[in-house]
């Protein structure tokens, strides 16, 4: 195998980029299943739902990153009917635990994922804007634009989320319902809508995370499969809820995953996200920052 | 509970099964057979944990691709028959339903699912880089003979998959009336409450898992001389996960009977959508299937049953 500091070097570089890519696709779900306890399995079936909508959307000659911004509020909706949805028929009767609430999700990341195939076709798409297929020479090293963008975005959401539930009055709240919705019920707030806006905020990030995933290559509709792995990796991984930490152990997985890549070759980097999260679930279910 | 009531019917029903392969019907019938029978079997294997005990494991294509290629490699390197094929199969799925138990010790809920998951994606990633089983490309395998007299060796898979059923939903409707499926309902209402009264439930949960485990693998097993080919996307494929935990829960989750009704209409429906529209709309039915019944009759066709006599009364 050949081995030499300065290929580790670029791994290392890459890794933190594409880490920064993981953290982004990964904030809505920290909110959904991280604050609020919903096993929303469909999070990454809603991931490239919003790519295809920004694939639509940056069809008019808009750039992809804007049309994600564009696309949040139409997200934010979706997510909030969804929600509403979710709790009427589970978590108001109580069945939400166990099996019906996680054979829910699965069920729409399936409808989802099949509805975008007889939409859109089985075959990948993807989108132009300058900053793709460009990059900027650091020495000897080249760092496509696109990885800069998603890293980008990725910081932004990241501080925009965490002051968010830190400095706001209905952030708080955010964070409040998810450790104890009793208490909340008695200082007058409603948690169902706490919950509803939580839930809206998390889908409408997905927009946003969709743009940035189809702007780092093509997709298509069987790729959430994948995300299941690096979406829950990084989330867990964080130790749920912490926004902060979404960013850290996105960082990681995309360390982990792009040295692997460059010691064991491409075939092995599916693994990674799956074997981390085992590992951490075995051994610190709590996470990194966890509580 | 009378067990003649139980055991004369679905011989019965087996040997029919299994005559109706001697006879010369058109050979799809049993091409399409075999996956209906295949999906009790697993929906059957998949209850026996998801149902009784209600650990949601995802990871069905993990066992089922684990049966299909501990078959090819005995196969490949013994040139061992069916049987021994079904019972490698049976063999390393069970040892694997073993690991996913123990996991249980530590994981709850969703992530415990989420960790079934994550098996699947390890083990597809192991079988893509490992040459002898073809790799990503796949191998292409030659049906040897049928035997015991079968005119084509589909016909007679389709029979070994009957008898396989029958076995599957004797072991689960066995399981359910013992002790471990006392104990695994009491630890699925809650689990602090069972360990308290003496229940042993990491035990009860490992011997499940085991048990479904080695159902699952066995139902995989046939997959590689059925296709005469293997290949690893197709053999990790998420939709074994989907029909698997649709079946149970269309027909009726926690009983015997649920997933051998759902398996029955949800394997037909599927198999007629295939031919008649598309596979990809096959996918979608299953999906919109579960969905709806989770949503509108979360006790599934059992449930309606029962409700029913209960106002007939």
């Amino acid at each position: 195998m050949f081995f030499s500091l300065d290929l580790l070097f670029e791994a290392l570089l890459f890794g933190l980029l594409l880490g920064g890519f993981y953290a982004a696709v990964s904030l809505g779900l920290s909110v959904s299943f991280g604050l609020l306890d919903i096993p929303h399995v469909a999070h990454p079936a809603l991931l490239i739902l919003g790519a295809y909508a920004t694939y639509m959307l940056a069809g008019t000659g808009i750039d992809p990153i804007l049309c994600g911004l564009l696309l949040t509020p139409v997200f934010f909706v979706l997510g909030v009917v969804l929600y509403r949805f979710y709790y009427e028929t589970f978590e108001r009767r109580g069945s939400d635990a166990g099996v019906r609430g996680l054979a829910f999700f699965f069920g729409l990341a399936f409808i989802i994922e099949v509805g975008l195939i007889i939409a859109f076709g089985a075959d990948q798409r993807g989108v132009e804007a300058p900053y793709i297929g460009s990059s900027y020479e650091l020495g000897d090293y080249r760092i496509p634009y696109r990885m800069l963008a998603a890293f980008g975005v990725a910081i932004l959401v990241t501080i925009a989320l965490s002051t968010y539930f830190s400095k706001t009055f209905t952030g708080r709240a955010i964070k409040a319902v998810g450790q104890d919705e009793g208490a909340l019920r008695l200082m007058g707030a409603n948690p169902v809508r706490i919950k509803q806006l939580a839930f809206g905020i998390a889908t409408a990030v997905n927009a946003l995370a969709g743009a940035v995933l189809i702007v780092i290559g093509p997709v298509e509709p069987s790729m959430d499969r994948l995300y299941i792995g690096r979406t829950f990796c990084v989330v867990v991984l964080a130790g749920l809820g912490s926004m902060s930490g979404t960013l850290v152990a996105g960082l990681i997985l995309g360390i982990a995953e792009s040295v692997v890549m460059m010691m064991l070759g491409a075939s092995w980097a599916p693994a990674v996200s799956f074997g981390l999260l085992l590992v951490v679930l075995g051994l610190r279910p709590q996470g990194l920052f966890g509580r | 509970m009378n067990p003649y009531k139980f055991w004369i019917p679905a011989c019965l029903l087996t040997l029919l099964l299994v005559l109706l392969a001697y006879s010369d019907i058109n050979e799809y019938l049993f091409f399409a057979g075999f996956v209906v029978l295949q999906g009790i079997v697993l929906a059957s294997a998949w209850n026996i944990l998801g149902g009784y005990a209600g650990y949601v494991n995802f990871g069905v294509p993990a066992f089922v691709a684990t049966g299909a290629y501990s078959a090819l490699v005995v196969f490949k390197a013994l040139g061992a028959p069916l049987l021994v094929q079904i019972l490698a199969g049976a063999l390393f799925a069970g040892l694997l339903g073993l690991g996913v138990g123990l996991l249980s010790l530590r994981l709850r809920g969703i992530f415990f699912s989420i960790a079934t998951v994550a098996v699947i994606f390890i083990l597809e990633t192991v079988v893509l880089n490992w040459r002898f089983v073809g790799g990503a490309t796949g191998l292409q395998l030659t049906k040897p003979e049928p035997s015991f007299g079968f005119e084509s060796y589909t016909r007679m898979l389709f029979a070994v998959m009957a008898l396989m059923s029958l076995l599957a939903v004797a072991i689960s409707r066995y399981l359910q009336y013992s002790h471990i499926g006392q104990g695994l309902r009491a630890l699925r209402d809650s689990e602090e409450a069972a360990e308290c009264s003496g229940v042993p439930t990491l035990r009860l949960k490992v011997i499940a898992c085991t048990i479904s485990g080695a159902l699952l693998g066995a139902g995989g097993a046939p997959m590689p001389m059925y296709l005469s080919f293997i290949e690893p996307a197709s053999s990790f494929n998420l939709s074994y996960a989907i029909s698997a935990l649709a079946m149970p829960i269309i027909g009726g989750i926690g009983h015997w009977a649920g997933p051998v009704i759902g398996g029955l209409l949800l394997g037909s429906l599927q198999q007629y959508v295939t031919v008649t529209i598309s596979s990809e709309l096959n996918v979608l039915v299953v999906g919109v299937l579960l969905v709806l019944f989770v949503v509108i009759a979360p006790d599934g066709i059992l449930g309606w049953i029962k409700s029913w006599k209960r106002s007939s009364k």
